[in-house]
């Protein structure tokens, strides 16, 4: 069996192994309905985060707005169930796609420039989206929120099982997207933009297109977090959205380790649950959130994972050289890496 | 007067400088001369502390210069002039001859030298008032010199003064060259150009692949039969 | 009130508007233009400095005299404020790639504004800004308040010795010096970490002006008070062309202008949209803003 193979059948037993757990620990109660109701939220809060790291760790563009995107995807699922009636999978697949049009209209003008206009552009854009997201009341609710959006089951029992093992798929479904996308070549073409944008233009490599495919890309998987976001909580309020929220995003990248899809997964869980720890502090949570930012850049730029080397921590990797044979019979376990 | 000894430097992985060591004695021209990539430049930014030196010792007047800033090697007197003129285009002539008098204080003579200047420039003295982006190449060059003589000092480092100008050019920057020599100011040159720098120099060190392959005064190397094959062009 | 004479009132609230805009965007433009970093952190800046104001107005109360001692001590303490948040957190990172820094001026910028929330003597509450009684003067039909009068000549001010500062002194010029070129500067004796120090001590001492400014002119103070007016003053700086200081000057006057009178004339919740929708424009038509000249990204 080459390695490939081997890798992707590691993967994907991984993945299984892991939605029979979870979700049968949720069905049988050994986790229970809060904690489940933690770890939907975190893998909510891992699929936008990914999304961020696509335009931001492996593009190397920084964007602020994605809370923004959230809101778009969250607000255009809820629209569709509620006032058209639209079965939820296409209406979530729907909320990806608006926010996507949004990415695109944004990033055409942004990213023609220099990565700092994204920062910015997008930063105004989170906030531009609430305070149109308060005055479109027909749609919105307006100020006081949006309620009432039907959630995936109304069965006691197995809505928390559903909600997680749906939430867990386009998970799945993300990482898998995002991980053929950087072993491909377009996907070396965005890491080559942010290891030298003017080396990979010189190389002919569009940079343009490829910063606008990834944020679009980013986009679109920040609006299929929200619409999954919406019938999952069943209340939608503008300031949920808030620039706050994206930094929690951006923070989740930064633990991770920037360009890193194993690091987020894992900080973007670890995160979700240590809020729910921490709520005893209130305020202060704010307060260390962006200590965390600052310290992390000053001394660990490339994030918790960075700790396993420097070529980040991959679950796949540690399962495939976890296996002895294959220790032993390879010479140079450190070749063993990315393809 | 400035002593190198055993120079190492690298970049990420690549050995530069190998055990490079010489010599400048002062009131002395002294070049060093080898291709494109030999380490000439990086010579140069290694003495200004441009950057980061693996081992080895970098002596100007008795003064260790690791352990000083960029900065600080200026009050010293010892001064570059930038591979690629690099003037500030942002400023007036005026402007970047000030600048090249920042670390000064005795504003008496700095007004004096203004005037020594623009003796040996004429044509900085007509631009003053003017961008210096605006100059032409030769010009630019000769404003590089200007802005580093106004630091009043002991030993000029000048790196390619000779790139992309036209000859008759280069024979006047050359010519400046030696006249400041003459006026007190010892002269580290690096150059490409061998024949031109042999021809002004006192004595001359060849660099190759980042090791001093030959030395000697300048007419011994000028008639050596290596050096010409090498870099004379026969 | 007619249609043209209510334009000119909206005109002039705009002009001292974009007055204090042009404060913090010189801030802006500034920073960019030596170290090349938008400094997220600068109209947080403006929040520290209307607060020192507001201690320092409580304490002695308001008198044209401790007005003047407002701007006096906070300017001072926020461009100390700003060499310490340069030397602690962007100058470590001045060799990392560009998006660390940036993340790191996020990090303060939420730092400063959630440290102030926490803090027991600012909280997450707005507070009434102690101003002198408000006064309405007539000039030529318009409508001037007291605190308008107080902005143009502070702003004005301000930047006039700006201008000198920049144009006629040495440390001027070795901040235009290093700003086109570090590694020359260095090399001509210029102690550039010290430059860049000074640029950020001159743009946050703008930067407190500005806050005590806009924090009479509405007339409170709270923690977040400086992320709007520090996203409007950011997109001054582009509209003028950043990195180039009359730009800034220019862009927060018409910004401010224009803010008044989308408010004035079509919607004051959508003023801020609308700013945006203002850099997205200039992005798409001429990105290097209206006084920038058109730079390529050096190799």
């Amino acid at each position: 069996m080459n390695k490939d193979r081997k890798t992707n059948l590691i993967s994907f037993l991984i993945i299984l192994f892991g939605f029979i757990l979870t979700t049968g620990l949720v069905a049988f109660r050994v986790i229970d309905e809060y904690t489940a109701q933690i770890l939907t939220i975190g893998g909510i809060n891992v699929i936008i985060a990914l999304g961020l790291n696509l335009i931001s760790g492996f593009t190397g563009q920084l964007a602020l707005g994605h809370a923004g995107f959230m809101a778009v995807g969250a607000y255009t699922t809820a629209a569709l169930i509620m006032k058209l009636n639209v079965p939820i999978f296409p209406a979530i697949l729907a909320g990806g796609l608006v926010s996507a049009v949004f990415g695109l209209l944004i990033g055409l003008p942004a990213l023609r420039l220099h990565g700092d206009y994204l920062a910015i552009v997008t930063l105004g854009f989170g906030e531009i989206i609430r305070v149109i997201m308060v005055n479109l009341s027909d749609i919105t609710g307006g100020p006081a929120g949006l309620k009432g959006i039907p959630p995936f089951t109304t069965n006691f029992f197995w809505r928390p099982v559903l909600s997680f093992a749906l939430v867990y798929i386009f998970l799945v479904l993300v990482i898998i997207i995002l991980n053929n996308l950087i072993n491909s070549s377009p996907g070396r073409a965005i890491i080559s933009i942010r290891e030298d944008e003017i080396a990979a233009n010189a190389m002919g490599i569009n940079v343009f297109y490829f910063k606008i495919f990834a944020f679009t890309l980013s986009a679109f998987i920040a609006g299929l977090g929200g619409g999954i976001y919406a019938p999952f909580f069943g209340y939608l309020n503008p300031n949920m959205f808030n620039f706050q929220k994206s930094v929690e995003f951006l923070i989740i990248v930064v633990l991770g380790g920037m360009g890193n899809i194993t690091g987020t997964v894992l900080a973007g869980f670890g995160l979700t649950y240590l809020q729910e720890i921490l709520r005893f502090l209130k305020d202060y949570r704010l307060v260390i959130y962006p200590l965390i930012l600052v310290l992390m850049m000053l001394f660990q730029p490339a994030g918790l994972m960075g700790f396993f080397g420097n070529k980040g921590f991959s679950l796949t990797r540690f399962v495939r050289e976890f296996n002895p044979k294959k220790i032993f019979r390879m010479k140079n376990p450190g070749k063993a890496g990315e393809k | 007067m400035l002593k190198v000894k055993n120079l190492n430097v690298y970049y990420g992985n690549i050995h530069a400088l190998h055990n490079i060591s010489f010599e400048v004695n002062e009131g002395e021209i002294v070049t060093l001369i080898g291709a494109n990539g030999a380490g000439k430049t990086t010579t140069l930014h290694s003495i200004s502390r441009l950057i980061p030196i693996e081992s080895g010792e970098v002596e100007f007047l008795g003064h260790t210069l690791q352990t000083l800033w960029p900065h600080n090697i200026v009050e010293l007197g010892l001064i570059q002039v930038p591979e690629g003129r690099r003037i500030f285009s942002n400023l007036t002539v005026k402007e970047n001859l000030e600048m090249g008098a920042f670390i000064r204080k005795d504003r008496e003579q700095i007004k004096k030298d203004y005037e020594m200047i623009f003796t040996r420039f004429p044509r900085l003295k007509e631009r003053l008032r003017q961008m210096a982006g605006t100059l032409s190449g030769g010009e630019q060059q000769m404003l590089a010199i200007a802005r580093a003589l106004m630091s009043k000092p002991k030993l000029l480092l000048l790196d390619e003064p000779s790139m992309g100008l036209a000859p008759l050019l280069v024979k006047e920057i050359f010519s400046i060259i030696q006249e400041i020599n003459k006026a007190g100011t010892t002269v580290l040159l690096v150059e490409q150009n061998a024949h031109l720098a042999l021809s002004v120099a006192d004595r001359a060190y060849v660099l190759e692949t980042g090791r001093i392959v030959t030395q000697g005064s300048a007419k011994a190397l000028a008639s050596s039969e290596d050096v010409r094959k090498a870099y004379l062009g026969g | 009130m007619g249609v043209i004479q209510q334009i000119l009132q909206q005109t002039l609230n705009g002009l001292a508007l974009g007055g204090i805009y042009a404060l913090l965007a010189l801030g802006y433009t500034m920073v960019y233009g030596i170290v090349k970093l938008i400094n997220f952190a600068h109209g947080d800046i403006l929040m520290l400095g209307a607060f020192a104001g507001y201690f320092v107005l409580n304490y002695f109360g308001v008198t044209p005299g401790t007005l003047v001692l407002s701007f006096i001590i906070s300017m001072p303490v926020c461009a100390i404020i700003g060499i310490l948040i340069e030397k602690i957190c962007y100058k470590p990172l001045r060799d990392s790639p560009r998006i660390n820094a940036l993340i790191t001026a996020i990090g303060v910028s939420l730092f400063l504004e959630n440290g102030a929330r926490v803090l027991p003597v600012i909280g997450p509450n707005p507070r009434v800004f102690p101003t002198l009684p408000s006064v309405t003067h007539n000039l030529f039909g318009l409508g001037i308040s007291r605190v308008q009068i107080l902005v143009f000549i502070i702003t004005i001010g301000l930047m006039i010795i700006l201008n000198y500062i920049v144009n006629y002194t040495k440390i001027g010029r070795a901040m235009r010096a290093v700003s086109f070129d570090q590694g020359a500067s260095s090399l001509m004796g210029i102690n550039v970490d010290r430059v860049i120090s000074f640029t950020f001590a001159l743009g946050s001492a703008l930067a407190a002006a500005a806050g005590i400014l806009f924090a009479s002119s509405y007339p409170q103070v709270e923690p977040y008070m400086g992320i709007m007016p520090g996203l409007k003053a950011f997109i001054a700086a582009v509209m003028g062309g950043i990195g180039s200081i009359p730009g800034a000057m220019l862009g927060g006057f018409i910004l401010g202008v224009a803010e008044t009178l989308t408010k004035g004339f079509i919607s004051s919740q959508l003023a801020d949209a609308f700013a945006f929708g203002f850099l997205i424009i200039i992005l798409v038509v001429k990105p290097t803003g209206i006084l920038g000249k058109p730079v390529g990204e050096k190799v």
